[in-house]
């Protein structure tokens, strides 16, 4: 690469995930001079709760979208990060990024753990459905069971009301005692007890057993107070819970603890240079998304973050920490899959084949569990629910690319302007 | 910028069908009653998580296998194929 254009490409921050964390971010630090590129895999902006198709974003984002253009953002879409080291060296799809800092805005996936039937057409994810939906998945008068644990299952279910499917069950593994609780810990007025309340699908203490169907799903059968139910359904929406996307935080060297990015008062990962927002750093919803996104961004713009925004932060940090004490998972859920239950989908191996084994390593050494094409997202996160398993550290690609791409680019030098020699 | 009721022609395992821009190719194969997954020996290559991570809508898309098509729109003129060509898909 000459010596231009590695200049000419070099941006003062990255941001990985144009969702609300990202956007944030991104258009602070734009405001205050920097020069930013955002990058996300999907077409289009918003993340998994604002973005819809590529010509619709909802309207909460458009702000957040002009003030991007405004500042002038430059945009990456349909651009996958496979690879990063530290601050700002990012190995993408399209072609290498340097950046002299990273904000990692890179969200979470849901938790989706084997039970009976699961991998029967017509099952999906809460948060999987909803983007079929928004896609264009067609549901009009379709049967629709949510089952699971977490605030999306109520979000998905109205949305699917107001797509037209028939929702029949929302089933919520949490017990009363403490939804009421996480209800009051929200104040009066808060939609959640709204909509729990006025939702007569809803049940509590209540989970899947097994999706039942021969081709594709016919019905499900349910665990419910005192005994269980069958309910017929042309769609299953399963989900535990979010659980952050670790991999390119762990690739970076962040430091993780609880299971997300550790950051500081600023927003700052363990690594220099490289700043963490939104639920990459703990499970706590948009809002707080946002919030780390304006810290972040007036952090790497390089001004102090204002106090009001510091409280506000903590406020959300707080209501993350509430969400993860409602929705813990009770112990039966760890008890769903049979021996002959496929644990890892893209390889096909059971969960008899997996449990077997002491850990992950070994585990995967000897039964490929998690060797395909999703690289262990979904085996690895449930291992690590069911088992304990983990973490396990991440190679290079971070994602499956294809090959040529790995030789069409070297891997750029770290830059050698820190942060703060620069300006 | 295409509008919502904008149809694009697109080719599903040789049927011509017209769907509407804007729409994933996972969720035009799932209109179209497919599994948008390649519907082989094994079980559970469904979309799972409709957002790049499961790698369960993996497709064959202008004659690219392995693409997830939950991320990629509909394009017009687009040839998606959901059965493997007799073989297993390449590994990464
Ligand atoms: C499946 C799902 C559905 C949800 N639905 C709702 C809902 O209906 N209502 C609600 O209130 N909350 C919902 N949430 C929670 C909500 O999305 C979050 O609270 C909020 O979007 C968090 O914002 P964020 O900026 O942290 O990350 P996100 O909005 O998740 O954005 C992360 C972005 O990073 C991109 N990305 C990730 N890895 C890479 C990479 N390697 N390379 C390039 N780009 C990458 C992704 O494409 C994504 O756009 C959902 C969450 C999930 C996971
Ligand atoms: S549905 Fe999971 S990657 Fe497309």
């Amino acid at each position: 690469m000459s010596s231009t254009a590695s200049e000419a490409s070099t941006y003062d921050l990255a941001v990985i995930g144009g969702g609300p964390g990202g956007l944030a971010a991104a258009a602070t630090a734009a405001e205050l001079g920097a020069r930013v590129v955002l990058v996300d895999e999907s077409p289009a902006l918003g993340g998994q709760i604002w973005r819809q198709n590529r010509s619709r974003v909802v309207p909460a984002a458009q702000p957040w979208l002009a003030r991007l253009e405004a500042a002038g953002v430059e945009l990456r879409l349909g651009t996958t990060v496979w690879q990063a080291t530290p601050p700002g060296n990012l190995h993408t799809s399209q072609g290498p990024i340097r950046a002299r800092q990273t904000v990692l805005a890179c969200g979470a996936r849901e938790l989706l753990l084997p039970f009976p039937g699961w991998t029967l057409p017509g099952v999906h994810g809460v948060g999987g459905l909803q983007a079929l939906v928004h896609s264009g998945l067609e549901v009009r008068g379709r049967r629709v069971v949510l089952a699971g644990s977490g605030p999306l299952l109520l979000q998905v279910a109205a949305s699917l009301t107001s797509h037209g499917a028939q929702v029949l069950r929302v089933a919520e593994q949490a017990p009363l005692s403490r939804l009421a609780r996480f209800s009051l810990g929200l104040g009066p007025g808060k939609t959640w007890q709204a909509v729990t309340l006025a939702n007569p699908r809803f049940r509590a203490s209540s989970w899947p057993l097994e999706a039942l169907g021969t081709e594709r799903l016919e019905a499900v059968r349910l665990q419910r107070v005192g005994g269980s139910e069958i309910l017929p359904c042309d769609l299953l929406a399963v989900g535990f819970g979010l659980t952050p996307n670790l991999e390119l935080p762990r690739a970076l060297g962040c430091r993780i603890e609880e299971g997300a990015v550790a950051v500081d008062e600023h927003q700052r990962s363990s690594v220099r240079g490289v700043f963490a927002v939104g639920e990459v750093c703990g499970i706590k919803g948009a809002p707080g998304a946002l919030v780390d996104g304006l810290c972040a961004g007036a952090s790497a713009g390089g001004t102090t973050i204002a106090r009001p925004l510091l409280r506000k932060r903590d406020r959300q940090r707080r209501f993350g920490r509430l969400l993860t004490r409602t929705f813990s998972l009770r112990e039966e859920i760890r008890q769903l899959a049979r021996s002959e239950t496929t644990l890892c989908r893209c390889e096909q191996v059971d969960y008899a084949s997996v449990a077997a084994h002491p850990d992950w390593t070994s585990a995967k050494l000897a039964s490929r569990c998690g060797m395909g094409l999703c690289q262990g997202r979904i085996c690895g996160a449930a291992t690590q629910a069911l088992f304990g398993w983990g973490p396990h550290g991440v190679r290079p690609p971070l994602t499956p690319v294809p090959v040529g791409a790995l030789f069409s680019h070297d891997i750029p030098p770290p830059p050698p302007a820190s942060r703060e020699s620069r300006s | 910028m295409t509008t919502d009721s904008e149809r694009v022609e697109v080719l599903i395992d040789g049927t011509v069908l017209h769907v509407a821009a804007n729409t994933s190719v996972a969720a035009a194969v799932l209109n179209h009653g497919g599994s948008a997954s390649l519907p082989s020996r094994r079980s559970g290559w469904t979309p799972l998580c409709g957002m790049g991570v499961c790698w369960g809508c993996r497709l064959t898309i202008d004659g690219q296998a392995n693409r997830r098509s939950c991320l990629i729109p509909v394009a017009a003129g687009m040839r998606i194929d959901t059965q493997p060509n007799g073989s297993e898909p390449e590994a990464p």
